[in-house]
């Protein structure tokens, strides 16, 4: 039997791993379903990562490969699909040699997440080459060297949806057009401001797409702004964000899953319902920069040490919290009595200024003023003392 | 055997690589007639039977007397016959249709006799029998009949199987053969394709599809014309398909089965399809008002679909007629058979329909003598309740991670005698790309594999790796 099992070699699993290691766990196994290790960042190859962590900055390859070389020692098998999460620390795997089972003191599950695609989002029209997500947009270009169509209009204006631009411009895309249901972009300004003056890219805000137009390839397609239509002639279509936990895993598991972050529900010490599993990183929610998910996978193998030496606070000694009002989602699900400060982090679904409170039957634990943005993290601290003997507890933005 | 006039002269010469044209083709390569399969596309199996349900039914809505009812209750004998030989599934989930108001509940008598006029187990059931078995079914259910044979197959992998099969046996096929021209000369019809090539053959079978009117204007004015029936469909993530194990039907309306609740061989849950008419044979647009609509039908019906995500969308184009029954005939005098108008249960119904079509054959233009050994070509599964590459030992590199694909699979389908030519094919041949990320983690690795022989996708090389 293993320590710890680490399912995804992306940033949080690779931090996690390391830390691991450097606190003396030596049969720590990290398992990537794709044939090389670094997760996600391996896509973005224009500079960006790192600063949080290695307080310096790459592009998304250089800093996989920094976080790969930080966890030397410990044992990456890339290539191996877990293809099920049993109860009691058991996970299946699609080995090359076939279905194994491997068993582990601890599992960390670090899947990260994933872009919602154009068939989720239900837009009309045909369905031809050409439409796609940011992030195989990104490895087609930057890994694969492809170009995989000349003119792109970007649906969506995240923080990612700029990042598409950037990689666009380094393959030679032209991009018609950015387009946002929105009255104002979802990333933080000025990153509009940059991207007319700079990149020289049409930001449509309050713009509905309404049709994608092509049999074989992408023509074109219509859009729908302050109620006039019109086409953009294209080949391409980039939907970009509205990311989701990969979490596919978790749900085929008798793990809870969390509707609202579409992530597992953990505690304060990142365990799932399930104790043997553990969980960090963009699994947990969508979404956070690269450098954040990597904190988070150290602070839950802090966890997970404590778990192996078996001084893990009470996991029922907990108040549950539930979520209310112009929240969109806020985690951990579970708070822990015997861990000192709690802090609860959540987003706000729209764009709002408000006031965020924590009560429990009608006492305010904690309380602050927010000026909310759907890309803003919002974090509410409540010293855990506060919490004791409380089993519900409720956040809400009003 | 029908006397052959020369080397190049076909017995048979099928128009459309569908469902039905393929189960033709094997039927007659199998009889011993030589053959030839001739499709438009560039691939085949890329009209109507693109986009269906991918259910195998009993037949037991079907009006009995009909010769849909007949070639449906055939064909679903006949898969079951084969199927294990060419390695096809067959998941015998059974289904009940829901009455959900009084009104549907008192047409439930007349469905369960009709089933059984048309030979198909069914008994009424009371609502509380349906809730034990689908407890988690939304209010107001009445009552419902239950019919144990209705099935979920692959509803790609089979006729892939029949034409492989009927090429394993002397048969020939041709892609991007469009058939633009055809004369009768003697008793040897001439068929010019778009590609130049001209085919000779004996008798002539249109399986056109959506083009069969079209195609029937060769040898005769239609006396049916081509409505093209648009289905949009909606299907649901893998999590969602324990909602409901046996397919949920509606009680039919005049017009339409309407929408169905069903598992899919590969594991996920479908929700549709809609019915609408229009003119265009070869496009098949989905609509966000339709795919919400779908979407609410599922939730009403499944109120716990609200917690599960959509995975992918799709619309097919059903080749409806102003009749209601198959148009099937096969005129002696123009040595041609039509076979038209098979609207909805034609991926049931192909092997039943190949069947009759070859007894027409025979009654027409003479009795065929099959080989003494018949060559079988067993397909990949890719069904998840039967074993998958991914699960071997040795496996290649798994490339699609939602579906579980593996390179040597995406080989496979370049590798086979009818190589894969477009981006379509491929994900309807192997489940790439056809997953819970539609492509987000594997559209670049996939398109490496295919390297330059899928037209769509692009090559690597063309943008500097700098950065990467």
């Amino acid at each position: 039997m293993r320590s710890v099992v680490i399912i995804g070699a992306g940033p949080a699993g690779l931090t996690a791993a390391r830390v691991l290691r450097d606190n003396g766990i030596r049969d720590v196994l990290v398992l990537d379903r794709a044939a090389v290790a670094g997760g996600l960042p391996r896509h973005c190859g224009h500079p960006g990562f790192g600063l949080f962590d290695f307080r310096r900055i790459w592009t998304g390859p250089a800093y996989a490969q920094r976080l790969i070389a930080a966890a030397r020692g410990v044992e990456i098998m890339a290539g191996a699909t877990v293809t099920r999460i049993k109860p009691k620390g058991r996970i299946e795997i699609a080995a090359k040699a076939g279905l194994e089972t491997i068993e582990a003191r601890a599992i960390l599950i670090a899947t990260g997440i994933r872009e919602t695609p154009r068939s989720a989002r239900l837009v009309s029209g045909a369905r031809p080459w050409g439409v796609t997500t940011t992030g195989a947009f990104q490895d087609m270009v930057y890994a694969g060297a492809m170009r995989p169509f000349s003119r792109a209009v970007i649906v969506g204006t995240e923080l990612v949806s700029f990042s598409a631009i950037l990689t666009a411009r380094h393959a030679g895309i032209q991009v018609g057009a950015m387009i946002e249901e929105g009255d104002r972009i979802v990333a933080r300004r000025p990153l509009d401001l940059a991207s007319r003056s700079l990149l020289g890219v049409p930001i449509l805000t309050r713009t509905r797409l309404l049709r994608i137009n092509g049999l074989d390839r992408v023509e074109s397609v219509e859009i729908e702004r302050d109620g006039a239509r019109s086409t953009l002639a294209c080949d391409g279509v980039i939907f970009t964000g509205k990311f989701k936990p990969e979490a596919a895993l978790i749900e085929a598991s008798p793990i809870a899953v969390d509707e609202r972050t579409g992530g597992p529900a953990i505690d304060s010490a990142w365990r799932c319902s399930d104790p043997h599993c553990f969980a960090a990183g963009n699994v947990l929610r969508p979404v956070e920069h690269s450098g954040w998910v990597a904190g988070e996978g150290k602070s839950a193998a802090h966890a997970i040490l404590k778990a192996l030496n078996g001084a893990l606070e009470d996991k029922d000694a907990a108040t549950t919290l539930s979520v209310e009002g112009a929240l969109s989602y806020a985690y951990p699900q579970r708070l822990l009595w015997d861990r000192g400060e709690v802090t609860i982090f959540s987003r706000a679904a729209q764009a709002c200024k408000g006031v965020l409170r924590l009560t429990a039957g009608g006492e305010t634990l904690a309380m602050r003023r927010v000026s909310a943005l759907p890309e803003r993290r919002l974090s509410l601290t409540v010293p855990s003392e506060r919490l004791r003997g409380k089993r519900d507890a409720v956040i809400r933005l009003d | 055997m029908t006397e052959r006039s020369s080397s190049e002269v076909f017995d048979v010469a099928v128009i459309g690589a569908g469902v039905v044209g393929c189960a033709v083709f094997r039927e007659f390569s199998l009889a011993g007639a030589r053959t030839i399969i001739l499709e438009r596309d560039a691939d085949f199996l890329n009209g109507a039977s693109k986009g269906n349900s991918g259910l195998l039914h009993t037949g037991f809505d079907a009006e009995p007397g009909t010769l849909e009812a007949k070639c449906v209750s055939d064909g679903y004998r006949a898969y079951c016959d084969i199927r294990e030989r060419l390695n096809l599934p067959l998941r015998k989930t059974g289904a009940f249709v829901i009455a959900w108001t009084s009104d549907q509940a008192a047409k439930l008598p007349a469905i369960a006799d009709k089933a059984r006029l048309n030979g198909a187990e069914a008994s009424t059931v009371s609502a509380a029998e349906i809730r034990a078995a689908v407890p988690a079914l939304g209010e107001s259910v009445n009552a419902g009949v239950w019919v144990p044979g209705e099935s979920v197959i692959d509803p790609w992998s089979a006729p892939l199987a029949y034409l492989l099969q009927g090429m394993a046996n002397g048969g020939e096929a041709l892609r991007e053969a469009e058939v633009v021209e055809g004369r009768l000369c003697g008793a040897i019809w001439s068929l010019k394709s778009s590609a130049g090539r001209i085919i000779k053959a004996s008798v002539v079978i249109n399986c056109a599809g959506n083009y069969g009117d079209l195609v029937e204007a060769i040898a005769r004015p239609s006396p049916f014309q081509i409505r093209p029936r648009k289905g949009q469909f909606v299907v649901f993530d893998k999590s969602a398909a324990t909602l409901a194990r046996p397919i949920l039907l509606p009680v039919p309306s005049e017009r339409t089965k309407g929408v169905v609740v069903s598992q899919t061989a590969f594991g996920n849950l479908i929700v549709g399809p809609t019915a609408e008419d229009q003119d265009e044979r070869r496009l098949a647009t989905v609509e966000d008002g339709a795919l919400a609509g779908l979407v609410a039908e599922g939730r009403r019906i499944l109120p716990a679909l609200a917690r599960h995500a959509v995975t992918a969308v799709y619309a097919g184009l059903r080749p409806a007629t102003q009749f209601k029954d198959y148009q099937i005939e096969a005129l002696r005098h123009e040595r041609w058979i039509s076979v038209g108008g098979i609207r909805s249960t034609g991926l049931t119904g192909s092997l039943g329909i190949a069947r009759h079509v070859r007894a027409l054959y025979e009654e027409r233009f003479g009795k065929l003598t099959p080989p003494r050994s018949i060559a079988w070509t067993p397909v990949p599964n890719l069904a998840e309740d039967r074993p998958r590459a991914y699960q071997q030992n040795n496996r290649s590199e798994i490339v699609c991670h939602c579906e579980l694909v593996t390179a040597a699979e995406i080989e496979g389908a370049f590798a086979d005698p009818v190589p894969v030519a477009t981006l379509g094919g491929l994900r309807r041949r192997t489940r790439c790309m056809m997953g819970r990320c539609q492509g987000f983690y594997c559209t670049r690795r996939i398109a490496e594999i295919a390297a330059g022989r899928i037209r769509e996708l692009p090559r690597a090389a063309a943008v500097s790796r700098k950065g990467a």
